[in-house]
């Protein structure tokens, strides 16, 4: 139980999400009606992503200056579990696009650059997989980790805030972000953003945990 | 493992980040006006509650069988650390 009580809120987090994300009471906003309740399913994702790509980085950075393959082993897990967050925000952002911006892909920046982000990791996975030598293969991946945060960081943020965007707060572009404002959202969607990535959290944990095993079988450890 | 401090260095960093977005504010407003259509019906006669319990009892689902892996995980470990 000692180890286990972040995984417990996390549970109850993503329950709570479900719950008050469906029942609790939602602004009536223009073309957005029920579906304003996928900002507590589909934002998480992307949140989840980056925080814990953002822990994979300073992973890398961690193995770069010890050689210890335990943290090269973090970060490559921690980038799995953000490449099924990615392709899962994608995908529910294509669903909800389709409803309220009238088609699944519509170019928007913040789809391709998110696109764009998700192939750079993908990369990341292709690399590892290509070099035999354990060591190797953990210095130049995470060099690589590296490099792909830091172009990760500005095509999410910075780069679709210059152009006009369909996302709310991006660009030129109105719409809601109720992030700072209004309370009864906020109350939902940060116990959400907190639930969902603790759970991906623990997806990771069992995925390093077999790694280990699987390393130290290969007595890689 | 020290993941955790990490992860919550990530998110406070995340969330100041985030309160410096904000574009547009929802109103009190947007919650009594009722010329936006929303699933007031389903609301009205409950069956809502039929979906989030649906919803609710596969999450448990999952997470029963993420816990039972975990267990099966952490006796791998056992057996590994008996044999070195």
């Amino acid at each position: 139980m000692r180890k286990s009580w972040w995984k417990i809120i996390a549970v109850i987090l993503v329950a709570y999400t479900i719950i008050a994300g469906f029942l609790l009471e939602a602004p009536r906003l223009v073309i957005l009606n029920e579906t304003i309740r996928a900002m507590h399913f589909h934002v998480p994702m992307w949140f989840g992503m980056v925080i814990m790509l953002t822990a994979s980085a300073i992973f890398s950075i961690r193995y770069l200056r010890t050689g210890n393959l335990k943290f090269d082993i973090y970060a490559v897990e921690l980038v799995n579990i953000s490449i099924l967050f990615g392709v899962l925000g994608l995908a529910t952002g294509m669903v909800w696009a389709n409803f309220t911006w009238g088609e699944f892909w519509s170019g928007d920046p913040k789809q391709n650059a998110s696109a764009i982000g998700m192939l750079i990791y993908l990369a990341y996975i292709l690399l590892r997989n290509s070099i035999a030598d354990r060591q190797q293969k953990a210095k130049i991946s995470s060099v690589y980790n590296i490099f792909a945060y830091a172009a990760l960081i500005p095509l999410l943020f910075i780069l679709p805030r210059l152009t006009d965007s369909l996302h709310p707060g991006n660009g030129g572009n109105p719409g809601f972000n109720a992030y700072e404002l209004d309370g009864r959202l906020r109350m939902v969607f940060y116990p959400a953003v907190i639930g969902w990535s603790l759970l991906g959290l623990w997806m990771a944990e069992l995925r390093i945990r077999l790694n280990f095993i699987k390393s130290k079988l290969n007595e890689d450890l | 493992m020290k993941i955790y401090k990490y992860l919550l260095t990530a998110s406070l960093l995340f969330s100041a980040f985030l309160a410096k977005t904000q574009k547009m504010a929802i109103e009190s407003e947007d919650y009594s006006n009722q010329s936006i259509e929303m699933a007031d019906a389903m609301r009205a006669n409950g069956k809502i509650y039929v979906l989030v319990a649906i919803v609710l009892l596969i999450f448990i689902g999952f997470i029963f069988y993420a816990i039972k892996t975990e267990q099966k995980v952490k006796k791998l470990e056992k057996e590994l650390e008996d044999k070195n």
